[in-house]
């Protein structure tokens, strides 16, 4: 009974906040139909890569290709990628410019925004025009290069992280986060003679979490995915990330051979190719359910305040 | 003692006082402005040799000033050029009518739904083709449409015409949108379904009160509330006319060809980075940066004029 009373109302006043009648049940489904077809079409090229890299080779060579739904699954094509040729290599440099990159990233990024976040500081002004500023324009890629050639950084691994270390876009989120903290909280820290440093980092970034994992997913999947930084300053094909290498054996198809993979286990190019993908797929699809919940905020704090 | 403080007059202290009193955050700005300025002012400073006829072995001091030549490709309508900035004024135009408004038309799809679960679970996959580089995005569309795709391979296996997608230089203007629509689509919806729920909901009811259908309640209450950001987006999307997907192109540039694949950008990389006219390049790419700056200007003038906020305000 109660639970009948309690429970009747939500109907309707759910109806009333949506504002608009419920719609007729052929109109749901018709949404419900497009919305399936668009998520296919974003989930089945995913699945169909996952799925050849560790399909059977007799299954991908009647198939011609790609294969939807495994008959068996082997692991042969992980074990050659991994047994220490190119593809092993290109996984490191990725990995170290991601995890290098990023947390220097959201360091700089971090201090300079808390920086411009403080009332009163006396260079704000300026600082944050300086800022704001460069996102009107872009330099161009020929001044760009020429300049990350005139400090010395081409062929360096340090090419790839330097020169795209900091996102004005990105500081300009963060100052917005930090000037949206209670302002008490940062008083009362100083009143009880913490110093700047001391405030910022056991008082302002654990407040910040949300935003902080925003910020830096989005500058280590800018990281990893950075292929126009290595084509242009890297000549050396041991410093290649991953997504050279991807470019190179799956979209141009060079033939991977024993020499490249370092192993005579030569399963199918097919496999090894999606395999590759696949390397180059999971980092992303591993932190990204950790970090979504945080997506709308992060961007938004951005949007109106920016 | 010098104590910083948003109620107290900042006047009384002198800027060099204030800056020495500021001394610990102002070290905190050093690296980032410090980058912003090396990477991006310094660069910017570096387009003077687009004046240049620029020797890598004598550097930018040292190369000799030639005038406004390096420009003569524009002024004079240098054929390769002029196909460059052809296909870069098509593919714009592509992304301005099916790539912006997509995002518009799955937002409202979205923000219909009554069930909160499908739309969350609707999200997350739809969000996440924007975390892929654009060699997976390629990879995967050669892999579904290519010569050995998915597509090809079912069509072969039943016995049917194949179609020839990936690789077709007539059909590339049309892939690279699909691209695009694929990769970021899902993702652009986030600002709108952020401003569709800003929309008083009381404005639904009085509408439907008054007799409005859900046509109509769509034109005169949900596009007049996304108004404000679909003209911001607007006018950022003209800013970035000249920029039409770098990466993307120069990653398929070899399939297809440069006479439907060169853009301004692949121009001012293939004849500077890797064709050693630097000067040319760079007055290319000078051009195309200050075109890009007028236009945002004057998007943002037009949007004034007709009272919406536009990026900035006056």
């Amino acid at each position: 009974m109660t639970q009948a009373v309690v429970s009747r109302p939500t109907a309707p006043a759910r109806k009333i906040v949506q504002g608009v009648p419920m719609p007729s049940w052929p109109m749901r489904i018709f949404k419900g139909l497009v919305l399936l077809v668009f998520c296919a079409v974003v989930i089945i090229p995913f699945v169909g890569v996952i799925s050849t890299s560790v399909a059977p080779n007799k299954q991908i060579n009647e198939s011609g290709g790609l294969v939807l739904l495994p008959k068996s699954v082997n692991f042969a094509a992980y074990q050659s990628l991994f047994s220490g040729g190119v593809v092993t290599q290109a996984l490191f440099v990725s990995i170290f410019v991601t995890v290098v990159g990023t947390l220097l990233s959201l360091t700089v990024s971090c201090l300079l925004a808390y920086a411009l976040s403080r009332p009163g500081f006396a260079a704000g002004r300026p600082i944050l025009l300086v800022v704001l500023f460069s996102m009107l324009f872009s330099p161009g890629i020929i001044p760009t290069y020429l300049t990350v050639k005139g400090v010395g950084l081409l062929d360096s691994i340090w090419a790839l992280i330097v020169p795209t270390m900091i996102s004005a876009f990105n500081v300009v989120v963060l100052r917005a986060f930090f000037m949206n903290l209670p302002n008490e909280i940062t008083e009362s820290a100083r009143i009880d003679g913490a110093s700047e440093l001391k405030t910022f980092v056991f008082i302002v970034l654990p407040l910040s979490k949300a935003v902080l994992s925003v910020i830096g997913l989005f500058y280590a999947v800018a990281y990893w995915n950075a292929f126009f930084s290595a084509l242009l300053y890297l000549n050396d094909s041991k410093l290649w990330p991953l997504q050279l290498v991807l470019r190179t054996y799956v979209i141009n198809d060079t033939q991977l051979g024993s020499a490249e993979l370092g192993t005579e286990l030569l399963p199918p190019q097919a496999s090894i190719q999606m395999a590759i993908l696949v390397v180059s797929i999971v980092p992303i699809l591993i932190i990204y359910p950790f970090l979504q919940r945080h997506f709308a905020k992060g961007v938004l704090t951005g949007a109106v305040k920016g | 003692m010098l104590q910083r403080s948003s109620k107290h007059p900042q006047q009384q202290l002198s800027l060099g006082r204030r800056l020495l009193r500021d001394r610990v955050l102002l070290l905190f700005a050093l690296p980032g402005v410090g980058l912003i300025i090396a990477f991006h002012y310094v660069p910017l400073l570096g387009n003077v040799i687009a004046f240049k006829d620029y020797q890598p072995f004598l550097g930018i001091g040292g190369s000799d000033w030639s005038g406004w030549e390096n420009f003569s490709v524009i002024f004079n309508g240098d054929p390769a050029f002029l196909r460059a900035l052809k296909n870069t004024l098509i593919l714009t135009c592509l992304q301005s009518v099916f790539v912006f408004p997509a995002p518009i038309v799955l937002a409202l799809l979205l923000n219909s739904l009554f069930s909160e679960r499908i739309k969350r679970i609707a999200q997350s996959i739809l969000y996440l083709p924007h975390f892929m580089s654009w060699v997976i995005v390629v990879a995967l569309f050669q892999q579904m449409l290519g010569g050995n795709g998915l597509l090809n391979n079912y069509l072969r296996s039943h016995d049917l015409a194949t179609i020839n997608i990936v690789g077709n230089s007539e059909l590339f203007h049309v892939l690279l949108t699909s691209q695009i629509i694929w990769k970021d689509t899902g993702w652009a919806t986030i600002l709108f379904l952020a401003a569709l729920s800003q929309i008083d909901s009381q404005l639904y009811e009085a509408a439907s009160v008054d007799g409005a259908n859900r046509m109509k309640q769509l034109w005169h209450v949900t596009l007049p509330g996304l108004r404000g950001i679909i003209i911001l987006l607007f006018i950022l999307r003209l800013g970035d006319s000249l920029t039409v997907g770098f990466e993307q192109i120069i990653l398929q540039q070899q399939a297809v060809g440069r006479d439907v694949s060169e853009v301004l950008d692949t121009y001012v990389y293939n004849n500077g980075v890797l064709g050693g006219a630097w000067g040319v390049a760079a007055a290319v790419g000078l051009v195309k940066g200050i075109v890009g700056v007028i236009l945002v200007l004057t998007a943002n003038k037009v949007a004034h004029i007709f009272g919406e906020q536009g990026v900035y305000q006056k």
